[in-house]
């Protein structure tokens, strides 16, 4: 067996001031030459420490426990900084995941490549400028000798990512430790850097650790996979193995909770495994007061309704108008949602699909164009009566679990807010009891009331927005990419949740997300949108069956191959 | 870029207008202009004479943009304590307030910027954190405590510097200077260690504390795991990224020490413009205040333009748009 | 990571209790220190009336055969005097507690005047963006290229040459508080904007608008709370920089009259007679005032390490 490393019952541990933390156990890895080990994990598994273990970049107060680290037959703990500094980047090389803040951006690609080389290889100054664009070629950017001279922030991110790359290889390491290479990545981007990782792994016979959270990064490009869970590995084996006939719990439950593009279930199944998966107690709808808007959904009028939608950003302001630079966010957009249905629009970062969503919620005024809600215009004088109570109607669920709650505020009066501005309830008390019986609605038990947000996590900190926006009755729900800053475990329970909601309620559902296999899994149709406008609007099958529009075709061939799955 | 410039300039513009509106009715609405000329017993006549030279009886608008065109060509009316024109007056004390701004700017800037970056670098060594504990206390002293301790130990107890005043001066033209004598610099070294220590100690702690905040960054993480080696992560990395924020800085030491000139030059007698505008309040000299005023005004202006254009000249991603 | 630890007790109290700023201030010795001293210097403010062995302004306690005398402890000195008497037989320990309590008085209600008028522009300014902010911004801006201390002294020119000669020392502390209000407000306005841009861009503000709270609910009872932070920090420091420029204005005989002295006042007159070798008239006041900001600076500066996470 040659192992170009080898761990051994390596223990990493933060000494933190509540007791220590044992972020990674009893961890045994082999990474051989020409091999790409898939580390996977949901937050908090430990993961990225290993990582950092390895080259002894650990963050205060992180420390090696106990254990051994072999590369190339040679024990790494106990070397001295000097030594692991000749080690870092000659022989271990790293990719970080967030290429707009890994290079300095004071200096230009060519410098700080250079710099690099001349460390690890010790080459002369000519040398070493020739060695830049050879690996800048090497990593697929054109005109290498002209772009060593420019500065980071003239590099797109896909491009920068390719950047930091050729970094990590300029002192041609044995060993590649990427650590969620393209979780800052859109999906198109994305697949062109595992490409390229994949092609340089077999090219120069690297060994690679890729750590991320992402089932279908590791389908498609590791040859092994290591399982994480809680600091532990739970499971270890070929990438066809473990994705197709999981043996341990939690990677069975793991894997079920991953969204799936080519087929659709009605709920997630097994994803109880994971701790915080509460139960709920519903409430009776028919009778209680959360039931009291229940839409019947016999009449014809669409839920929302948009037409000839325009909205334009100012990028760079100017006194004259033709200097002005200005990008159309949202560009005619058209769409009726009908009572009672779930809505999607997919598409990729920057191509206006949250703006819509923030436009229908009145967070922004259109340019142009026309808003309804269950047949009432929503535009004009935010004062009026009519436009109000039509707005009531609607609730927003937002992206971002760790800042779409109050901190300052408990679960009880941020629940309570809009029950008590709108003067819902006769009483305190009876507020307090509905926000009781939201919270245990949805699964979190009337019990957290008195807590704070920074006590719960983000699984549990959605569940709260999801209270809330049921505390106004609201008859249609905007869903902002409800759980793309959530594992998928947790995501898998959240749409759970959002389903049961939506059949109990009958609510009707507009949900973006970027990711295609969650759209599948939750709308009934689906509008595809791309530069602000909307390239294709069909039923969900038809759509993931027989995209016509082309860019949906390239959107649909971009997605992982999840094959090996069962 | 040159848009850019020029809304700089524009803004300038609005607050020279601003500034001169302040001096304007300074002039205007303090006490009666025509007794603060010619005092309580001149004649009616006389009076009425004087009123009429002056142009207090035109509607205000027109006394604004005649005093805003005199302002331009540098007229600043006569000082009511010193019957002297008050644009002399200013020109006469400008060298001594601006070496001394000089030299305090050289200090401070210099041993600042070399104190911060060390304990920048050096975070934990006892010198780092004794220098950061005797920072602290620097910033807390008062400017005109840390005066008269100097002339205190200096001056009164060991003797060695005289205790006030500007001597030793060497006449260029109009320019008297003091730093070409032995006597000159002996009287400018208290003023200008006093003056200088605050602004140091400031200086050192931003210096500091933002090359603490350029360590964190993740280009510096990543070039730590590219192996790079401590010297070329301190001094390559991150003392770049540091330096751009230090133009601001030098910029506010400047501008910090013009504004605590007035207290050193108060303290030390220094006869600079700031202890002009301190005796001109102190008698309601209004023609000496206004002018004071707008020079200072004047002053601030220039500077911010001159660290925003190096701002730009530093950091590429200003230089250089998106490429 | 995990969550649900059942902690059920979670009063505001106790939530304190448990804080990391609790405990990071219990570790740092010099933040401790820092803080009694500070709250010695408020109570001696609070209770000089008490303290003091004689009252400075009560003329008939004052006699000028007590005057220029040393400390007790120093030759020459009237053990009736522990820190000696000033020109006019004022007992200096006296009239330093009552000078402190002038001086953080100042300080206090100059602070508040400017941060009041700082968040109240800052928040609205960041939350409502257009015009207004573009506007006090840019004021903003220009003002805090001119150094604070150089301004209140302008500011306080000004003011003083609008005054009557008669009324000049008897509005002479209202004068000084509103310069120096003046002349910080700017960077209360910038960092509470900072705050406050932050904190709009995140969702509990979006999502409060899509209930359909009004914009100056949003900003009471959800921006405000979440932009303090900062701005305790920079009240804290600011606080100390108030007492110095106070301290200053009196000194250069442009603040606080010498009939009711501050300490600055006292180190003014005391500076005169320096030379003559009567040292305890400046050297105690001056001691008084370099504790008081030192102490409040270390304690500032605590604060603003123990709330910054990044650096713990």
């Amino acid at each position: 067996m040659t192992e170009l490393l080898k761990i051994t019952d390596l223990n990493v541990e933060f000494v933190a001031r509540r007791g220590t933390i044992k972020a990674a156990q009893d961890i045994n890895l082999t990474v051989a030459p020409g091999e790409v080990l898939g580390l996977v994990g949901e937050s908090g598994a430990g993961k990225s420490t290993i990582g950092n273990a390895i080259v002894d970049l650990l963050e205060h107060p992180g420390r090696v426990a106990g254990g051994s680290i072999l590369f190339q037959g040679e024990e790494l703990r106990g070397k001295t900084e000097a030594e692991m500094r000749s080690i870092r980047g000659d022989r271990i090389g790293m990719i970080f995941q967030d290429p707009q803040t890994a290079l300095n951006p004071l200096m230009t690609i060519g410098d700080q490549l250079i710099e690099t080389i001349i460390k690890t290889r010790g080459y002369d100054q000519k040398r070493a400028y020739e060695c830049a664009i050879e690996l800048l070629e090497g990593v697929g950017i054109d005109n290498a000798e002209v772009r060593l001279k420019a500065y980071p922030h003239q590099f797109s991110g896909g491009m920068r990512q390719r950047v930091v790359i050729a970094l990590a290889l300029a002192g041609k390491p044995e060993l590649v430790i990427a650590d969620e290479p393209t979780t800052a990545l859109d999906v198109s981007i994305q697949a062109q850097i595992l490409d390229l990782i994949k092609q340089l792994c077999e090219e120069r016979q690297l060994g690679v650790i890729i750590v991320t959270h992402d089932i279908g990064v590791i389908a498609s490009i590791a040859t092994r996979v290591a399982v994480m869970y809680r600091g532990k590995i739970v499971e270890t084996g070929k990438v066809a193995q473990i994705l197709g006939d999981p043996q341990h719990e939690y990677t069975k439950a793991l894997i079920s909770a991953v969204p799936r593009a080519d087929k659709k279930y009605h709920r997630f199944e097994a994803v109880d495994y994971i701790e915080g998966g509460a139960t709920r107690k519903p409430i009776d709808i028919a009778t209680h007061w959360l039931g009291k808007s229940r839409h019947q959904s016999d009449d014809q009028t669409p839920a929302v309704s948009v037409k000839n939608l325009d909205l334009s950003f100012t990028l760079q302001n100017a006194l004259l108008k033709k200097n002005r630079k200005m990008l159309r966010a949202v560009n005619d957009v058209n769409f009726d949602i009908k009572q009672g249905e779930t809505f999607g629009i997919v598409g990729e970062s920057g191509s206006g699909k949250s703006t819509i969503a923030r436009l229908i919620s009145g967070l922004y005024t259109p340019d142009n164009g026309e808003i309804s809600i269950q047949g009432q215009s929503v535009l004009g004088n935010q004062r009026d009566a009519n436009i109000k109570a039509a707005r009531r109607k609607l609730q927003m669920i937002f992206q971002d679990p760790y800042s779409s709650l109050n901190s300052r505020l408990n679960v009880m009066n941020i629940v309570a807010e809009p029950i008590r501005f709108y003067k819902l309830t006769s009483s305190e008390a009876e507020t307090r009891q509905i926000v009781g019986d939201l919270l245990d609605h949805v699964g979190l038990g009337a019990s957290v009331a008195n807590r704070f947000p920074h006590e719960f996590s983000g699984g549990q900190r959605q569940r709260i927005s999801i209270a809330r926006a049921l505390a106004t009755r609201p008859q249609i729900l905007i869903c902002d990419e409800p759980t793309s800053a959530l594992d998928v475990s947790i995501q898998a329970q959240i749409l759970n949740l959002l389903k049961d909601l939506q059949e109990d309620l009958g609510l009707t559902m507009l949900f973006i997300s970027h990711d295609l296999p969650v759209i599948r899994q939750t709308c009934d149709r689906i509008a595809v949108m791309r530069s602000g406008q909307i390239c294709e609007l069909a039923e969900t099958e038809e759509l993931f069956n027989n995209p016509q529009h082309e860019y949906s075709q390239h959107l649909l061939g971009l997605m992982p191959k999840l094959d090996l799955l069962g | 870029m040159l848009a850019f410039i020029a809304r700089r300039l524009a803004q300038s513009i609005l607050v020279m207008a601003v500034v001169s509106a302040v001096a304007f009715s300074l002039f205007n609405f303090v006490g009666d202009p025509v007794n603060n000329m010619v005092g309580q017993d001149a004649t009616r006549e006389r009076r009425a004479e004087i009123r009429l030279q002056l142009g207090l009886d035109d509607p205000i608008p027109v006394q604004y943009v005649r005093f805003i065109g005199n302002m331009l060509q540098g007229d600043f009316g006569v000082s009511y304590r010193i019957k002297q024109p008050v644009d002399q007056l200013i020109l006469e004390r400008l060298p001594a307030t601006l070496e001394l701004v000089f030299v305090s700017a050289i200090i401070s800037l210099v041993v600042g910027i070399v104190a911060g970056v060390y304990t920048g670098i050096h975070r934990n060594s006892w010198i780092s954190r004794s220098i950061l504990s005797s920072s602290l206390i620097g910033v807390s002293l008062p400017t005109f405590i840390i005066g008269i301790a100097l002339i205190y130990i200096f001056a009164v107890h060991l003797r060695w510097l005289p205790s006030s005043g500007r001597a030793g001066t060497i006449d260029f033209g109009w320019w008297k200077t003091s730093l070409l004598s032995l006597e000159g610099w002996r009287s400018i070294v208290l003023p200008a260690i006093t003056l200088s220590l605050f602004q140091l100690t400031m200086i050192l702690r931003l210096v500091r504390a933002e090359m603490m905040e350029v360590m964190q960054t993740d280009f510096i993480k990543f070039a730590r795991a590219r192996g790079l080696s401590e010297r070329a992560i301190n001094y390559g990395h991150a003392l770049r990224n540091t330096l751009v924020p230090v133009i601001t800085i030098i910029g506010l030491n400047i501008g910090g020490l013009i504004a605590f000139s007035v207290i050193t030059e108060t303290v030390f007698q220094w006869p600079g413009t700031g202890l002009m505008f301190i005796q001109a309040v102190d008698f309601v000299d209004v023609p000496i205040m206004s002018a004071y005023l707008v020079f200072v005004a004047i002053l601030f202006v220039v500077i911010n333009l001159v660290v925003d254009l190096l701002y730009a000249a530093v950091d590429p991603r200003i230089r250089i748009g998106n490429g | 990571m995990t969550n649900l630890t059942p902690s059920q007790n979670t009063t505001r109290f106790a939530r304190f209790m448990d804080s990391d700023v609790l405990h990071s201030f219990l570790r740092s010795p010099s933040a401790m220190i820092a803080a009694f001293i500070t709250l010695i210097f408020i109570l001696a403010a609070l209770f000089a009336p008490l303290l003091a062995p004689y009252n400075p302004f009560d003329p008939s306690q004052i006699s000028l055969w007590d005057g220029k005398l040393p400390p007790s402890f120093a030759e020459g000195g009237d053990e009736r005097f522990f820190l000696g008497t000033d020109n006019q037989g004022r007992d200096m320990l006296s009239t330093i507690l009552y000078g402190g309590r002038l001086s953080i008085i100042v300080g206090l209600a100059a602070v508040f005047l400017g941060m009041f008028l700082g968040v109240t522009l800052g928040i609205v300014s960041g939350y409502l963006g257009g015009t207004f902010d573009a506007v006090i911004m840019r004021i903003a801006d220009v003002q805090l290229t001119i150094p604070g201390i150089l301004l209140a002294i302008l500011i306080n020119g000004i003011g003083r040459a609008f005054l009557p000669v008669d009324i000049r020392d008897e509005f002479a502390i209202y004068v000084v508080i509103i310069a120096i209000g003046l002349s910080d407000w700017p960077q209360f306005a910038r960092i509470t904007r900072g705050a406050t841009l932050v904190e709009a861009n995140k969702e509990y503000i979006a999502s409060a608008r899509v209930i359909g709270l009004p914009s100056w609910l949003i900003m009471m009872r959800h921006l405000l709370p979440n932009v303090l932070r900062p701005v305790l920090v920079l009240a804290t420091l600011g606080l100390a920089t108030a007492i110095i420029s106070e301290a200053t204005l009196s000194f250069l005989g442009q603040g606080i009259p010498p009939t009711t002295p501050s300490l600055g006042t006292l180190i003014r007159v005391g500076n005169e007679f320096l030379f003559s070798g009567l040292w305890w008239i400046t050297l105690f006041p001056a001691i008084a005032l370099v504790i008081l900001v030192f102490s409040v600076n270390l304690f500032g500066d605590w604060l603003r390490d123990a709330l910054n996470p990044k650096l713990r």
